[in-house]
């Protein structure tokens, strides 16, 4: 079985989001409502991560070689700068959540399967929140990319 | 005659429920002035606040020389409160007033002609819409111009210089009334009325300190709780204000946990069974995640989390849920505080969850803070579209384009409107390079003022400041435009309870001031802004011309205008809307049949997430299918951002007193408003001041991470570990711009940081330290009248008006004026 394996990139990828969310925060804390809003979203992040552990534990740790490289999500590199930077970064930060949310969707159609009621559950309400997170990402990005690529210095 | 200073709310008019509310006609005349004076008495409604008294102007040699209250209007029968009696006329006719346009040379604002001022404005605007585009450009106007005003300056800005960038001070005030409402209900509109106070059971005031901020609507309360049969009253504030000594329950919540506290409620009526199921089945949506968020909030944690008493938790409940008609009302203890749509989306819960709406005293005022605050978002000049349309919405776009007959790509509406922190934002980083500031004083009203003054003064912004005086930013500006005040000008304004009045012109204004109107005709015409077919884009020239024309724009949606005309407001009372064929007589109340414009081809937004402010798309909402069901929304508490720590042990929050209005361009020049309040102070609790070995009078430093404001101490009555500061108090009159040596304002200390759906900031919610800096030598400067009363009664001397604040109050004259429509009564 590789659920396992979907289980642990989605655990890994949690934890990258909330240390990407956590950096926009910090690194463009000049916009009060992207450092806020970041910062209480990787929180949940955080907590989808935690939350994740006794399931992990439940069907096991992946194997290392069953865990292909190019499953592993990419954090943000370094924090840009500007009105660019910040259409940039949250754009990132978006790939980021976009590979959660799916990955959120078919742990949650495994566990349908697997008739796992605890972890439908849990899928329930993170991949809500989840799609959420994309849905803020959208509304800032679209507010703020005519004016960072049209009238910004 | 009765000094107003001193009786704030004057003599009692007790009244039971069910009964009209007493006529008490309050007058007040300049000193040596007679009725038999009077040459004329002009038609208008107080612009001192959201109450929107009706009022006559008295005018004697071309001079406003007093005012007295409307005995027929439904919103004040006769009465004005001392902001009225003093500030409206006095704070106008003044020799301050700015008489002749100012532009900057050399650094330096000197006098010069209309013609060379606009050209400046003209050419700035011509050279960047060349350079850089729309975008460069931002208006941030105001509450308190005109509906024709509004409505002018949002077709220039949407239409002519199509910027999304286009907000008002009523995103301070009034943003949340109208964010909570569109979510609840689809769409802005208020479903109560004033009405509803003579009619109701209970009363619930949430972070609504009524008894100071609309004087007028407090004594119809007053009046009330005098009579037989009072309602209950139950108020939430972390101050012992003048409503919570009159509460049957006063919850003192720390600030920044409304949203606990609502929780908490919601869930008490859920669990208790006070729901009416039949109604929620009908009428709403979501109620199972409403039922999931709150399920936690059990009265003890609320207690915890609020520091307030689990008891009064369950009694609070207890009287909303087993009460037979409810008011609430809402305003800033709530909109300007942390999650504060989430928390005034919970008092629509509230009702909603009861189906206590639409009906005689059960009704909703989601309040508004400024006069004409209504107007800015019916018209669009806060950004929004005018007529409540949907910028999400195409068709409305479209419907828009044809009432302008304008190219609907011409109207920006390809993301949400600007909101003002990000326009100010978007000025300080350089990407906005033109900024028309009319009737708002941002140099003193927004958070962290040190911030909002550099940016200001930025060289690569040109400022255009339009006032009546020479303003903390008017200090700042290339372009002064001095404008008509009230009474000076004519035009029409809608107030909480959605009353349309005409305020009628009494006098010239001073030297070659212009009304806000003529000033933006004239830029549309300097500008030549064209409709689609080359005629000029704005078409009329003047108030009643603008009306028409946005009774056009208002046919077929929620602020329905098409019945209302010059000719029907003069004489008579003010009108609530919607007007129309239907309602020839105007409408009481809102949601009668518990149908509401969530329709996804009528609502006026598609919704957010309250927590982040996510839109809801259109393809979302129409899956939900709301077919004029309300919503109920729902959101987790969440601690507010800055919670008191180590270094600032202590909770700030700002707020008004009775006797100004904003930053007293017009309150502090009127004689017994200025010598009632005539300096900044802050609020310490007893027990907090005790530990700070500060005493009454004291002067101490209140410093946040932002910045500091040294002031006189006033040992109140709030909560412990509370501080409270009177934001009224910029630099006009000590020392210009900027604080100086004597820092006092209170947004000094304010935190830059807004609600993620209304985008109100945060004013009351921050934390800061207080240290002894000297002795006082006398009590502070802080009024006795009200909620900032000296713990020790008798240790200060009270506050009196003396001769100047005499009025004369003439009770039961008349019949009350029956409720608006024949629909109340046929
Ligand atoms: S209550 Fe408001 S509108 Fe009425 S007189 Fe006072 S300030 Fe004016």
């Amino acid at each position: 079985m590789k659920l396992p394996v979907y289980l642990g990139l989605l655990r890994e990828a949690e934890r990258v989001l909330a240390e990407s969310f956590r950096q926009v925060a910090d690194g463009h804390a000049a916009e009060p409502d992207v450092h806020f809003l970041s910062h209480t979203l990787a929180q949940q992040c955080l907590a989808h991560y935690e939350a994740l552990d006794p399931i992990v534990q439940r069907y096991g740790e992946a194997r290392q070689e069953d865990e292909p490289e190019r499953l592993h999500a990419e954090g943000l590199g370094r924090i840009r700068s500007g009105p660019v930077g910040l259409l940039r970064d949250l754009q990132d930060v978006y790939m980021l959540a976009s590979v959660v949310e799916i990955t959120w969707k078919l742990v949650g159609q495994a566990a349908e399967a697997l008739r796992d009621r605890e972890l439908l559950e849990l899928v329930a309400r993170c991949h809500k929140e989840t799609s959420t997170h994309l849905d803020w990402l959208k509304t800032r990005m679209e507010q703020t990319a005519p004016q960072a690529l049209i009238a910004a210095q | 005659m009765i000094d107003r200073i001193a009786e704030v709310w004057g003599t009692r008019t007790p009244y039971e429920q069910d009964q009209r509310w007493p006529v008490r006609v309050d007058q007040k005349l300049a000193e040596g002035v007679g009725d038999d004076d009077v040459d004329r008495w002009v038609q208008s409604a107080c612009v001192l606040c959201s109450n929107g008294c009706g009022c006559d102007i008295a005018v004697k040699d071309g001079r406003m020389v007093g005012v007295r209250g409307r005995a027929t209007d439904i919103v004040n029968h006769g009465r004005l409160g001392p902001k009225g009696l003093f500030g409206s006329w006095q704070g106008v006719d003044n020799k301050d007033r700015l008489t002749r346009p100012l532009v900057r040379e050399n650094g330096r604002l000197v006098a010069t002609d209309w013609d060379t001022a606009m050209q400046r404005v003209v050419d700035n605007s011509r050279r960047l819409l060349q350079e850089k585009g729309p975008l460069s450009h931002g208006f941030y106007t105001s509450g308190q111009l005109f509906l024709e005003e509004y409505y002018t300056l949002s077709v220039v800005g949407k239409a002519g210089i199509r910027t999304p960038h286009m907000d008002g001070n009523t995103r301070l005030c009034t943003a949340t009334a109208a964010a909570s409402m569109k979510e609840s209900f689809g769409s802005d509109g208020q479903p109560g009325s004033y009405v509803d106070i003579d009619e109701c059971d209970a009363i619930f005031l949430y972070g609504h300190n009524m008894a100071e901020t609309q004087t007028v609507l407090w004594m119809r309360v007053l009046d009330r709780l005098a009579g037989q049969n009072p309602p209950k009253v139950v108020c939430v504030d972390p101050r012992e204000t003048e409503v919570a000594r009159h509460a049957d329950v006063h919850l003192p919540v720390r600030n920044g946990t409304n949203q606990a506290l609502m929780n908490g409620l919601v869930r008490e009526v859920i669990v208790n069974g006070w729901m009416d199921e039949d109604y929620v089945a009908a009428h709403t949506l979501h109620f199972d995640e409403l039922r999931d968020v709150v399920e936690p909030w059990t009265p003890e944690r609320v207690a915890e989390v609020c520091g307030v008493d689990a008891d009064d938790v369950r009694r609070t409940a207890e009287i909303f849920g087993t009460t037979e008609r409810v008011l609430s009302t809402v305003l800033q203890g709530f909109y300007q505080s942390h999650q504060a749509t989430a928390a005034s989306c919970n008092v629509n819960n509230l009702h909603l969850l009861r189906g206590l709406l639409g009906r005689p005293g059960c009704g909703i005022l989601q309040m508004n803070g400024q006069p004409t605050a209504q107007n800015t978002r019916e018209t669009g000049a806060d950004g929004d579209l005018p007529g409540f349309r949907n910028w999400g919405n195409t068709d409305h776009v479209a419907e828009l384009a044809r009432v302008w007959n304008v190219d609907p790509l011409d109207i920006p509406s390809w993301a949400p409107p600007t909101h003002a922190m990000q326009i100010f934002r978007y000025a300080e980083q350089g990407s906005i390079n033109f900024l028309w500031v009319q009737a708002t004083n941002p140099a003193v009203s927004l958070p962290e003022l040190a911030r909002i003054r550099e940016l200001l003064h930025r060289e690569e912004l040109f400022l255009v400041v339009q006032d009546l005086y020479l303003t903390e930013t008017a200090q700042l500006a290339d372009v002064v435009l001095p404008a008509a005040a009230w009474g000076e000008k004519t035009g029409t304004f809608t107030n909480v309870n959605r009353t349309v009045h005409l305020s009628d012109k009494a006098v010239e204004p001073p030297g070659e001031a212009r009304s806000d109107l003529d000033i933006f005709l004239d830029y549309a015409h300097r500008m030549d802004f064209r409709d689609r077919d080359g005629n000029p884009l704005v078409p009329w020239s003047d108030p009643e011309g603008a009306f028409h024309a946005w009774r056009e724009c208002t046919r077929g949606r929620p602020c329905d205008y098409t019945g209302l005309s010059y000719e029907r407001f003069r004489g008579g009372s003010g009108i609530p809307w919607p007007c129309n064929d239907e309602h020839p007589d105007g409408t009481v109340r809102l949601y009668e049949d518990g149908v509401f414009p969530t329709d996804p081809d009528y609502c006026e937004t598609y919704g957010h997430d309250l927590v982040t402010g996510a839109v809801v798309g259109e393809q979302a909402y129409r899956a939900m299918n709301p077919a004029g069901r309300a919503l109920l929304k729902a959101a987790p508490y969440q601690p507010p951002h800055e919670e008191p720590d180590e270094d600032y042990p202590l909770r700030y929050t700002s707020g008004r007193t009775v006797y100004h209005w904003h930053t007293r361009t017009k309150t502090g020049r009127a004689e017994p408003l200025d010598r009632a309040a005539p300096q900044a102070w802050v609020e310490l609790a007893e027990e907090d001041a005790e530990r700070l070995g500060v005493i009454e009078g004291d002067i101490v430093r209140v410093a946040s991470r932002r910045g500091e404001i040294v002031v006189a101490a006033r040992i109140g009555r709030g909560r412990q570990g509370v501080v409270f500061a009177p934001f009224h108090y910029g630099y006009w009159d000590t020392d210009g711009v900027g604080p100086g040596e004597h820092p006092r304002s209170a947004n000094e200390l304010t935190i830059t940081e807004w609600d993620p759906v209304s985008k109100q900031p945060v004013y009351k919610v921050a934390a800061v330290r207080v240290d002894k800096v000297a002795t006082g030598d006398g009590p502070a400067p802080a009024p006795t009248t009200a909620a900032s009363r000296p713990a020790r009664p008798g240790t200060v001397r009270p506050t009196v008006g003396g001769s100047e604040a005499m009025a004369d109050e003439r009770i039961a004259p008349v019949e009350p004026p029956a409720v608006a429509t024949r629909e109340e009564h046929p």
